[in-house]
């Protein structure tokens, strides 16, 4: 089933939550909401679940209009932050509630329900909890089981809010390969919700990067990383070093470097690299930038050098571990940068005075 | 120890003198953390507005002093002739442009402020319609279908609200008989009238106490129970929860509770009319009047249409109890501690429509004549 957004707007009090959203989520993807607190997103997904109303706009579930209809006739499965499971009631029972509830006519015989829980528990590999209370279970296990109940009642949809942002980073990656798995295995459309990018990255089929109640980006993830839209998408998704630069016939200087610039109103442009696309020697060469180290800090697998370089912001460069050691940087030396990659912005003059840098 | 050798040096000083352009405040000597300790105190007592300082004499100024000068300034002092390597210090503070403060939180202009009184006032009566509403709606569903009740919730609360409250009900009523009876029975004495006692207690027990005193421990024990358990429910999402899986909170979760304290309340009215009775009775075992003699006292004097009109109080008290805290419960915000405020808020609630209802029903019996 795809859900098409037309237009919708929300605000509380003097806040814009959502500033006229336009969205389609086609039938059977899953689609990334990504953006900071207080972007909108939960708004949007509480929106199309029915839990919110809009001030304006339009939901349409598979063509048809949806937006007056109540929560319970739209056939939703809505996984929360923080489980929400039925605390005086077994893991078994949580599941099997969706289906206990409904009215006789619908309602499947006991020896039907039971066998429909065990199948759906066994999908999120916890038959083994049923007779437990979600008090004894793990943040992870609790999350795996709403997702059991959300997919209990057979929804067209499935909306995830922030599902794994109360767990630890460890039970967080295993559970998104895990949810990505499912999804292919059940092509259930679903829109889930989230502020962490690595996360919308690995698990989308497409990713919608928003920022204060407006859409940055809809693509898949590698257009979006591949290809910011924004700025603001690009600081986003991954650190990235800024440096502050003036174009001169068609280039961005920066020191000694210069990048290609395109062409814009202002002289003023800013230029954005990524601290892996940085090459550090000790060799100056021609574009290359000087500076003096003055952190370096051991992250597991890769190292990160802070770089004072003159009239700039300090600059961090990531190295692999081999590439650190191999180079044996030290604190307090003269180190030359060289980016491999980089991109130029040049914003329109109102954007400059507003925010200065981006 | 004599006092002289306890002061500090003067390290730094101020010396306030007056020339043709005015007054001049003149500042020497090393404005370090203990200098300018020394004179801030002095400094601010000078310092009125506007006024010329001269710090030409400064041989000395760290981050201290410069708080000093910045003071002074905030408070509309001009300084002038400090040194070069600190005026450069100073500058950078931008001491001349006002500090800005957090805007002091100001009340709304009375207009507004009652607007939004009246807006909240309204939205709470809006929630109080809409919430009759539904449960209306549920009890009307429940009527033509009486399956669509889930009757083993509904015998839980009743256990819960009923059979769990009868130890605290029988003693309040008991220790409610026997203050009672005591109480009329030292001034009836004088009179010879011990055995009216009976009749005053019984009346007043059947007809009011009863009844009141049932509904106020119903409120504290089972309406903030109500609104504690719904409102974490609202607070965990599970409220939401369960509307997306396709179900109204007020007929799953609140019509149970409503419909079990509805049945329970004058069943443990009568309770305590019972209990509240005995009490009194065996205060006036005491003042020699035999059990029997009580009893056909209270027989005499408490008609049927007391009885009747107590248990419609303690219906629909019991009623108004659940209701009241399954709404606050539904109405509960977001955080930690809006579970507590709606606890509070229902038990107060319940108790004030208590009083009020009882004001209600005092005067619609006696337009009735009961």
């Amino acid at each position: 089933m795809s859900i098409e957004i037309r237009n919708i707007a929300k605000r509380f009090g003097n806040f814009t939550a959502l500033d006229h959203i336009n969205l389609e989520v086609k039938t059977g993807e899953l689609l990334a909401l990504l953006g900071p607190s207080g972007c909108g997103k939960t708004t949007l997904l509480r929106i199309i679940a029915g839990l919110e109303a809009p001030d304006d706009g339009q939901i349409l579930f598979h063509g048809e209009d949806t937006t007056e209809k109540h929560v319970r006739e739209r056939n939703v499965g809505f996984v929360f932050q923080h489980y929400a499971l039925f605390r005086h009631m077994t893991v078994f029972e949580n599941v099997a509630f969706g289906l206990r509830v409904r009215p006789k006519e619908t309602r499947p015989s006991d020896a039907e329900i039971k066998r429909k829980v065990h199948e759906l528990l066994n999908l999120v590999q916890l038959d083994w909890l049923a007779d437990r209370y979600p008090a004894q279970l793990s943040g992870g296990q609790r999350q795996r089981i709403a997702l059991a109940r959300a997919l209990a009642v057979e929804p067209k949809v499935l909306l995830l809010d922030e599902p794994f942002g109360a767990l630890d980073t460890k039970v967080r990656k295993e559970l998104r390969r895990w949810l990505r798995r499912l999804h292919d295995e059940m092509h259930i459309t679903s829109v889930f919700v989230t502020h962490d990018q690595e996360e919308a990255l690995e698990v989308a089929d497409r990713v919608v990067v928003m920022n204060k109640g407006k859409i940055e980006q809809l693509g898949s993830p590698s257009d979006v990383y591949d290809k910011p839209a924004t700025p603001f998408v690009y600081q986003f998704l991954g650190d990235v070093n800024l440096f502050q630069s003036r174009v001169h016939e068609g280039w961005a200087h920066v020191g000694d470097a210069r990048f290609a610039a395109p062409q814009g109103q202002t002289d003023q442009a800013v230029v954005y690299v990524r601290p892996h696309e940085i090459d550090v020697s000790r060799e100056g060469g021609a574009g290359a930038l000087s500076g003096v180290i003055s952190h370096v800090r051991l992250l597991g697998a890769t190292v990160r050098l802070e770089v004072d370089v003159a009239g700039q912001d300090a600059v961090e460069v990531e190295l692999t571990r081999e590439r650190y050691l191999q180079g044996d940087w030290k604190v307090a030396e003269t180190v030359y940068l060289l980016p491999r990659e980089a991109r130029v912005y040049v914003p329109s003059a109102a954007e400059w005075t507003d925010g200065g840098g981006i | 120890m004599p006092a002289a050798s306890t002061a500090l040096p003067p390290i730094a000083s101020l010396e306030l003198r007056r020339d043709d352009a005015g007054a001049v405040l003149y500042i020497s000597g090393r404005l370090d953390a203990p200098g300018s300790a020394q004179i801030w105190p002095q400094a601010r007592q000078l310092v009125h507005g506007e006024i010329r300082v001269d710090a030409s004499a400064v041989t000395y100024c760290d981050g201290a002093g410069l708080a000093l000068l910045y003071d002074v300034i905030q408070r509309g002092a001009t300084v002038e002739h400090l040194p070069d390597r600190y005026a450069t210090l100073l500058a950078q503070l931008d001491p001349t442009t006002p500090l800005k403060t957090a805007p002091a939180v100001v009340s709304p202009p009375f207009l507004i402020g009652l607007g939004q009184r009246a807006l909240a006032a309204w939205q709470q009566l809006y929630q109080a319609i809409a919430f009759i509403g539904e449960l209306s709606a549920a009890v009307a569903l429940v009527l033509r279908n009486p399956r669509q009740l889930r009757l083993g919730e509904t015998l839980l609360h009743c256990a819960k609200a009923g059979a769990d409250a009868l130890p605290i009900v029988a003693l309040v009523s008991f220790l409610l008989g026997v203050i009672l009876a005591f109480q009329s029975a030292i001034p009836m004495r004088q009179f010879g009238a011990e055995l009216f006692v009976a009749n005053l207690v019984g009346l007043a027990l059947v007809r009011e106490l009863a009844p009141l005193i049932t509904a106020v421990l119903l409120a504290g024990r089972t309406g903030a129970a109500f609104a504690a358990e719904i409102g974490t429910m609202k607070v965990n999402e599970e409220i939401n929860a369960l509307v997306t899986l396709g179900l109204e909170p007020v007929r799953f979760l609140v019509l149970p509770r409503v419909l079990a304290v509805t049945l329970m309340a004058p069943l443990l009215t009568v309770l305590a009319e019972v209990i509240g009775i005995f009490g009194a009775a065996l205060v006036l075992l005491t003042f020699n009047i035999p059990l029997m003699t009580s009893a056909g006292q209270v027989m005499d004097t408490v008609g049927f249409t007391d009885y009747i009109g107590g248990l419609a109080k303690a219906t629909f008290f019991g009623f108004g109890v659940a209701a009241i805290g399954c709404l606050r419960g539904l109405s509960t915000g977001a955080g930690a501690s809006a579970v507590g405020n709606s606890t509070t808020r229902a038990v107060v609630s319940a108790i004030v429509m208590l009083v009020v209802t009882d004001g209600l029903f005092a005067v619609a019996f006696f337009y009735l004549g009961w």
